[in-house]
């Protein structure tokens, strides 16, 4: 799917938690995430951490895609 | 010659353990066959004996990879086998990259012949073929026996040192390796015999297939973040509460848009996860955990962001053929297009 919406000319970025699929799929902008069943959420901390946590994330996921590449990139 | 011994690899689902609430378990190794390793056991007769049975939950594999591996390594080193099967995996996606994972570390670590498979679509393919013996087999469990009949004869050429053919000749998926040999015809006879049956239509067989990158080019990078229309779209099949459009849980055959007009936040009364290959307790909770519109709302209240779509697309990342996700993606980016989309947060789980 991001190598769809890529290809239309949309810059788009991919939150995940398995990275080495990604890089299979062939995503160009990879965020890392926390878990698989909770790429964008922590259930163990609280909700106001949790969402601290998401605003991180995101802010890496804007730099990611305000930043020119030319090959495949994770932001860790 | 004496009987191999054998380790198996199993997910926490083959290894009856548990399904997707169990999926965080990490690695155990118990006596014996378990599940499929019982049509291995029987097919292997009296040529092999599966001693022991690995596994480990499939979330907690992909999510503590080399951690997981190490633990698996020293697991199968104290038990001397002459021969690891790992699955097959079919077409799930976190086992595939386990099996494939497992079955190419302890090929290179420790030395062992190892064993895999799966469905072609399987990410565990793409990263593992180099490396390890895969079968190619169906995409689900119903493709069982025939993939045990195919692995095993490969499985004991394996375990017995004898040399392995092609992979044409011997079923296993093409690992990019070449090997020099002596045509009886030469080349130039080859290519006009080939081109003769081109020309009649008659079916040939190249000698060299194209590889296939399907890679795309990256796009120019958002000049300015504060003015960009930004898209939420997911794998991870997060869809209002009762799931409208009856996205399947595997093998989605559509994909939901969902208007987020006047929406901040997602509750455990207004949304969903209707996906099948993870655990839902945490999705169904909060799903901002896996679509975060509560953050983006607030990023565009501040200014952070120009505005999110009023649109969020959705489907279920399970199984599902490439093609179709291929085709879903086509229809959702020329919406994206026409509704002047600046960016896409696309997030899988």
């Amino acid at each position: 799917m991001v190598k769809e919406i890529e290809r239309a000319g949309i810059p788009v970025v991919h939150l995940c938690t398995v990275v080495p699929i990604s890089l299979t799929v062939g995503a160009n902008r990879i965020v890392p995430t926390v878990a698989i069943p909770h790429p964008l959420g922590n259930p163990a901390a609280t909700p106001e951490e949790e969402k601290e946590l998401r605003r991180k994330l995101l802010n890496k996921a804007l730099e990611a895609l305000s930043t020119p590449i030319e090959e495949q990139t994770v932001f860790e | 010659m004496n009987q191999i011994k054998v380790v198996h690899y199993l997910n926490q689902f083959f290894a009856q353990i548990g399904g997707e609430e169990k999926a965080n378990i990490p690695p155990e190794i118990k006596e014996g066959p378990i599940g499929p390793g019982m049509a291995f056991q029987a097919a292997f007769g009296s040529d092999a004996k599966i001693v022991a049975t690995i596994f480990c939950g499939d979330s907690y594999f992909n999510e503590n990879a080399e951690a997981s591996i190490a633990a698996i390594l020293e697991m199968i080193q104290a038990q001397k086998p002459d021969l690891v099967i790992c699955g097959p995996a079919f077409n799930a996606g976190r086992y595939g990259v386990a099996c494939g994972a497992v079955a190419s570390a302890v090929k290179e670590k420790l030395g062992i012949p190892t064993i895999t498979g799966m469905y072609a679509e399987n990410p565990g393919v793409d990263l593992y073929k180099t490396s390890a013996y895969i079968v190619p087999t169906k995409d689900s469990a119903v493709g069982m026996r025939d993939a045990v009949a195919a692995m095993v004869p490969l499985a004991l050429k394996l375990a017995r040192g004898l040399s392995i053919g092609s992979s044409a000749e011997e079923g296993y998926i093409p690992m990019g390796i070449r090997k020099n040999f002596f045509e009886a015809k030469r080349g130039s006879r080859r290519a006009v015999d080939m081109l003769l049956k081109k020309l009649a239509g008659e079916p040939f067989e190249t000698e060299f297939p194209m590889p296939t990158f399907d890679r795309v080019t990256p796009s120019a990078a958002v000049a300015d973040v504060s003015k960009a229309k930004i898209a939420l779209v997911t794998s991870g099949g997060i869809v209002p509460k009762g799931n409208p459009d009856h996205i399947e849980s595997s093998s989605a055959s559509k994909y939901g848009k969902y208007d987020l007009d006047g929406v901040s936040d997602l509750t455990e009364a207004t949304y969903e996860t209707a996906h099948g290959g993870y655990d839902p307790v945490y999705a169904n909770a909060d799903a901002d955990r896996v679509l975060p519109v509560d953050v983006l709302r607030e990023f565009e209240q501040k200014g952070k962001i120009g505005s999110l779509s009023r649109y969020f697309y959705s489907t279920v990342g399970n199984g599902t053929a490439v093609a179709s996700a291929k085709k879903y993606a086509q229809e959702i980016s020329k919406e994206l297009v026409a509704d002047g989309i600046t960016a896409v947060i696309l997030t899988s789980t």
